[in-house]
């Protein structure tokens, strides 16, 4: 037992013989819980995860002896946790509409009891590995929990409970190690959160995330497993990209890790969620979601706690052999809460007081996304996906450039698209994926050969625009061929038609990879079919006459993801009426 | 409450004053000095150890020297003696009364950094304000507990759209009114009485909380202030039931004290000299606003910042719009224009609107209407930089339209009178009676159903 010697913020300098670098404290009349991160001589500095108001110095302290870990077992799924994994429905109950300080709570429910079906070859007598599925629960309708042994054990079963009911603190098997020691195993176990878990190899994934979001899925697809950042500055609308990779994309489960962001956006999601339905299972998202809340108003050290938090769990799940998702929103207030510890502890700032080891942290919290053959022999994934918060939109902040250097996929917000509310803000000239090549494999298998040529197609159509665009700027449009004024014309079309999509449609939210394939075709078609038109002589200001334009930037709403037809019945109405033109300047004859 | 007073002042800068060999005071304490006057001043730990103690001193440390200042640690924290009479009184930052009436004697007393809410305890903000304004209602709609702030600069009306909007703020259908909390840090004497006439000439005096913290007053208090009255606030929000409108000017006041302090204390600089804890310190205060699911009160928050050079990525600002839920952009441009309000369309915005307005809350064609509004006024914007490069006579027709839309949306849609006040009805059909400007064919927000109700295009009109 030792105690407190100073109190500075969110740093407490504790004297306690014998603490060691990591371990969890609990400290004062309150309880308040922190972790070691620095051992100086004869004291030991914590950070603290609950505010320290109040706390004086002389109050006790105890040391835990074991660093931060989170309890993984059935019942996550649906729940939304502090940074410190502790339920904050149960802190409601105990404490009120505010966050009460020094409560201690338990991540799992101990009431419920679960229906534990046992892995039929683990009978007595057989030998139990790490990791390794040792029985079966429902947890959600969609979501079949596979109870895994915790990743060190390994051993002869010694007694295997039968199929039940059972609460998680309950034992379900024993297994006797090599050595004679006999382990009690239970429905969870505990993991410390800094300590990315095991697995058997690593392997390169190949399947897209789909999040049917055409500029995402088509023109900057992340791969599952694969690591991708969203940075952009406020109002860029950040927060509905996340949103909408949360409610549609095409994994098992998703992770919501809302870290120093606005308490409004996770009750929306909180409210939301339950009443959607998942294209895929045709079930509640809330059955394959779960959320961390560390809002901004909370306390700032178990901010960056809540991001190891969630990425155990969602390593837990990919252990079970899951496709996850995990969405940070935002990583900047990550690594504003490690600056804030950094500065209280005098470390020497490098870049706008951003400690040294920015870069190696932000490093190591992406090196944990990625498609692994798990120790229970299956296949899982985790995918993470970081909002960036630049201050003043300025991406060439520390945050911001060290992200870019690691990431694979970069999803630039843009300020003047959401100015113009063109959202999803997605900049098609600031973006990157490196992972194109392996996506188009996908999509030329499943939905079409012509993907990789019509993706290169528009985007090189956006990039000619751009570059109009800036000579219109210098000289007007006069300076620019017919041609080329209906690139900017088709450009436009794109981004109307086909880059913007409203979260709030109905029928616009969620686009299919067929639908999103087709809607692209048909612009494109349209755009080849005007161009030959003006190589005939057609003027282009009769083609922009026309009233295709806001009638095929209204498709996207009107047709819905089932029914792709009346996309091909809308080029026929478009081929109609440039066979009208065409026979007109070409002098009689009909198509070529 | 301690009765001891110590002598044991060890230095004094700025705002600081740090005692030695004080055992076991608690970080927050709110704390009382005497110096050789008598005068009694208040302070607060802000860092405790058993050697050194560090206090911050809201008036200020002008005057006190080492040997005759005597310090009480009173053992408690900063407190609000919290009570109905509070309406229609007017409070400095400590929330003693500046009204020459008596202080509020109350058993209610709450800690004023108050605790952060639990999010699972939160209602999403859902309810439409018409606050008459078409640029707010109709482009960025206000619901109720949501915080929504008005980036200004100097010289822009920024207090007279913060006055309307008191004024004419209402839930359609409802009848029962805000109850206005107003918070004033580092203002000039006549802000602060334009205000104080604002609310007196509309007869809503007796419903205002005034915290009032003049540009004369101790700069420090303005550490406090914002989350005293947000203490009166969730008071009368929460236990009162009412609805309430909290008005804050200015934050850049504030994050300057903030920054003043923070270099005295040594804490490394972030961005333009502001500390790097400047975020989680203002999402403290906006994240006060809001809803709580089994309450029936509210608190909407409409903070006031004056940009430093008009720049919206300075941290102030853009700190700001990260935490808020939106925010309102005002215009030096088309304040020159003579335009009121002077509201930037393009860079304001309301994250909130979604979920309060269309078919149940505004009118259905409402989303689209404001999507397509932008959409155009951003595309006419475009044209009218083109046709300032080369001329209008140039533009293409469709371009020379979109000209036309602009002026037209700046004179008639973003302009209005100070005390005119549009109903969402109003401010929709004027939306598109200038949607009408423009062909059907350039309208792809809105559906063919909107154009075909609403649009009254006539070929070559």
């Amino acid at each position: 037992m030792g105690e407190v010697v100073e109190v500075n913020g969110p740093i407490v300098t504790i004297r306690e013989a014998g603490i060691r670098n990591g371990d969890q404290v609990t400290i004062g009349e309150l309880g308040l819980v922190g972790e070691v991160i620095h051992i100086r001589h004869a004291d030991a500095l914590v950070q603290v995860y609950e505010s320290t108001e109040s706390l004086r110095p002389g109050e006790q302290v105890h040391g835990l002896g074991h660093p931060l870990s989170v309890e993984l077992g059935p019942g996550l799924l649906g729940q939304i946790f502090d940074g410190v994994q502790r339920p904050l429905d149960e802190i409601m109950r105990q404490s009120g509409e505010h966050i009460g300080r020094g409560l201690e709570l338990s991540a799992l429910d101990r009431t419920r009891s679960w229906h534990y079906v046992p892995e039929e070859d683990l009978v007595v007598g057989a030998r139990l590995h790490g990791g390794e599925v040792l029985g079966r629960v429902r947890e959600t309708g969609v979501i079949e929990h596979r109870v895994l042994a915790p990743p060190e054990c390994r051993g002869e079963i010694i007694e295997h409970a039968p199929e039940g009911d059972y609460t998680i603190d309950e034992i379900v098997a024993r297994v006797r190690s090599e050595a004679g020691s006999v382990e009690d195993l239970r429905m969870y176990h505990r993991w410390p959160v800094r300590e990315p878990r095991p697995y058997r190899a690593r392997s390169s994934g190949n399947q897209p995330l789909i999040t049917g979001q055409r500029i995402l899925d088509t023109f900057f697809p992340l791969l599952k497993g694969g690591k991708a950042a969203v940075p952009g500055p406020f109002g860029a609308g950040k927060t509905i990209v996340q949103q909408q990779i949360a409610r549609w994309s095409n994994a098992d489960i998703v992770l919501y890790v809302g870290c120093g962001e606005r308490g409004n956006e996770l009750v929306e999601i909180l409210q939301t969620f339950p009443e959607l339905i998942d294209p895929y299972s045709g079930r509640s998202l809330m059955e394959r979601t779960f959320l961390v809340a560390n809002t901004s108003n909370m306390p700032v050290v178990a901010r960056e706690a809540s991001i190891y938090v969630g990425v155990t769990m969602a390593e837990y799940y990919r252990d079970q052999g899951y496709d996850v998702v995990m969405v940070a929103d935002s990583t900047s207030r990550w690594a504003e809460a490690l600056r804030e510890v950094a500065g209280r502890l005098g470390q020497m700032p490098v870049e706008e007081g951003y400690p040294a080891y920015l870069a190696s942290r932000l490093a190591a919290f992406y090196e944990r996304a990625g498609t692994v053959d798990t120790l229970a022999g299956g296949s899982g994934s985790v995918s993470l996906i970081g909002a960036v918060s630049p201050p003043g939109g300025d991406f060439s902040e520390p945050v911001t450039s060290h992200t870019k250097e690691i990431i694979r996929t970069f999803w630039a917000l843009s300020k003047p698209l959401a100015d113009a509310r063109h959202y999803p803000a997605v900049s098609w000239l600031d973006s990157f994926t490196d992972y194109a090549e392996r996506a188009g494999r996908w999509w030329t298998r499943e939905v079409s050969p012509d993907w990789p040529l019509r993706r290169q197609q528009a985007l090189t159509l956006l990039t000619d625009a751009d570059e109009l665009e800036r000579i219109v700027n210098l000289v007007g449009p006069e300076a620019l061929s017919s041609a080329q004024r209906w690139v900017l014309e088709s450009a436009g079309l794109v981004k109307e038609a086909v880059l913007q999509q409203s979260a709030l449609d109905e029928i616009d939210s969620f686009c299919s990879p067929h639908k999103q394939f087709k809607l692209l075709d048909l612009v494109l078609r349209f755009h080849r079919g005007g161009a030959d038109l003006i190589d005939l002589g057609v003027p282009v200001e009769q083609l922009t006459e026309l009233p295709f334009g806001g009638e095929l930037a209204r498709l996207k709403s009107s047709v819905p993801n089932d029914d792709l037809a009346p996309l091909d019945d809308y080029w026929k109405h478009i081929d109609n009426a440039f066979d009208r033109l065409r026979v007109e300047y070409s002098g009689g004859s009909a198509k070529p | 409450m301690s009765e001891i007073e110590y002598r044991r002042v060890d230095s004094i800068h700025g705002a600081l004053m740090f005692l030695r060999k004080v055992d076991g005071v608690a970080l927050g304490d709110r704390v009382l000095i005497r110096d050789r006057d008598g005068r009694r001043r208040n302070g607060q730990v802000i860092r405790s150890s058993d050697e050194l103690v560090m206090v911050q001193v809201f008036e200020g440390t002008d005057n006190l020297d080492l040997e005759n200042t005597w310090v009480r640690f009173l053992d408690q924290p900063f407190e609000l003696a919290l009570s109905p009479d509070m309406l229609g009184r007017n409070f400095n930052g400590i929330g003693e009364p500046r009204d020459d009436r008596p202080p509020i004697v109350s058993s209610v007393r709450r800690n004023v950094n108050g605790s952060p809410v639990n999010p699972a305890a939160r209602a999403y903000p859902r309810e439409f304000i018409q606050t008459g304004v078409s640029t707010i209602d109709g482009l960025n709609s206000l619901v109720r507990g949501q915080k929504l702030p008005v980036f200004s600069g100097s010289g822009l009306p920024h207090n007279r759209l913060a006055a309307q909007i008191v004024r004419q703020a209402r839930l359609p259908g409802d009848s029962s009114n805000f109850v206005i909390v107003f918070a004033a840090m580092g203002v000039s004497y006549s802000d602060a009485r334009f205000f104080e006439h604002e609310f007196e000439s509309s007869g809503v005096l007796r419903n205002v909380v005034m915290f009032v913290n003049l540009a004369n007053d101790p700069p420090m208090e303005r550490l406090i202030l914002p989350r005293t009255a947000l203490t009166a606030a969730e008071y009368l929000a929460y236990d009162l039931d009412h609805h309430v409108l909290v008005v804050i000017t200015d934050m850049t006041n504030y994050a300057e004290a903030l920054r003043e302090v923070a270099t005295e204390k040594g804490d490394v600089p972030s961005r333009k000299g502001y500390p790097g804890y400047l975020y989680s310190d203002l999402a403290e205060i906006y994240e006060r606003a809001g809803r709580l699911r089994d309450r029936h009160g509210s608190i909407t928050m409409i903070p006031i910042l004056s940009m430093p050079s008009d720049d919206i990525t300075h941290p102030i600002p853009d700190l700001t719009g990260y935490i808020t839920e939106g925010q309102i952009v005002l215009s030096r441009e088309l304040h020159g224009k003579s335009v009121y309000p002077p509201v930037n369309v393009p860079p304001s915005l309301s994250r909130l609107m979604k979920d309060g307005i269309g078919k149940d809350d505004t009118r259905e064609d409402h989303p689209r209407v404001a999507s397509q509004l932008y959409a155009a006024y951003t595309r006419a914007l475009e044209a009218r930089n083109l046709a300032s490069i080369i001329g209008a006579e140039e533009l293409s027709g469709r371009d020379r339209r979109y000209l036309q839309f602009a002026d037209r949306f700046e004179t008639s849609f973003v302009s209005q009178g100070e005390s005119e006040e549009r109903n969402i009805i109003e401010t929709l059909d004027l939306a598109w009676e200038l949607l009408s400007l423009l062909p059907p064919g350039v309208l792809g927000r809105v559906t063919a159903e909107d154009l075909r109700k609403y649009h009254s295009w006539e070929e070559g009109g």
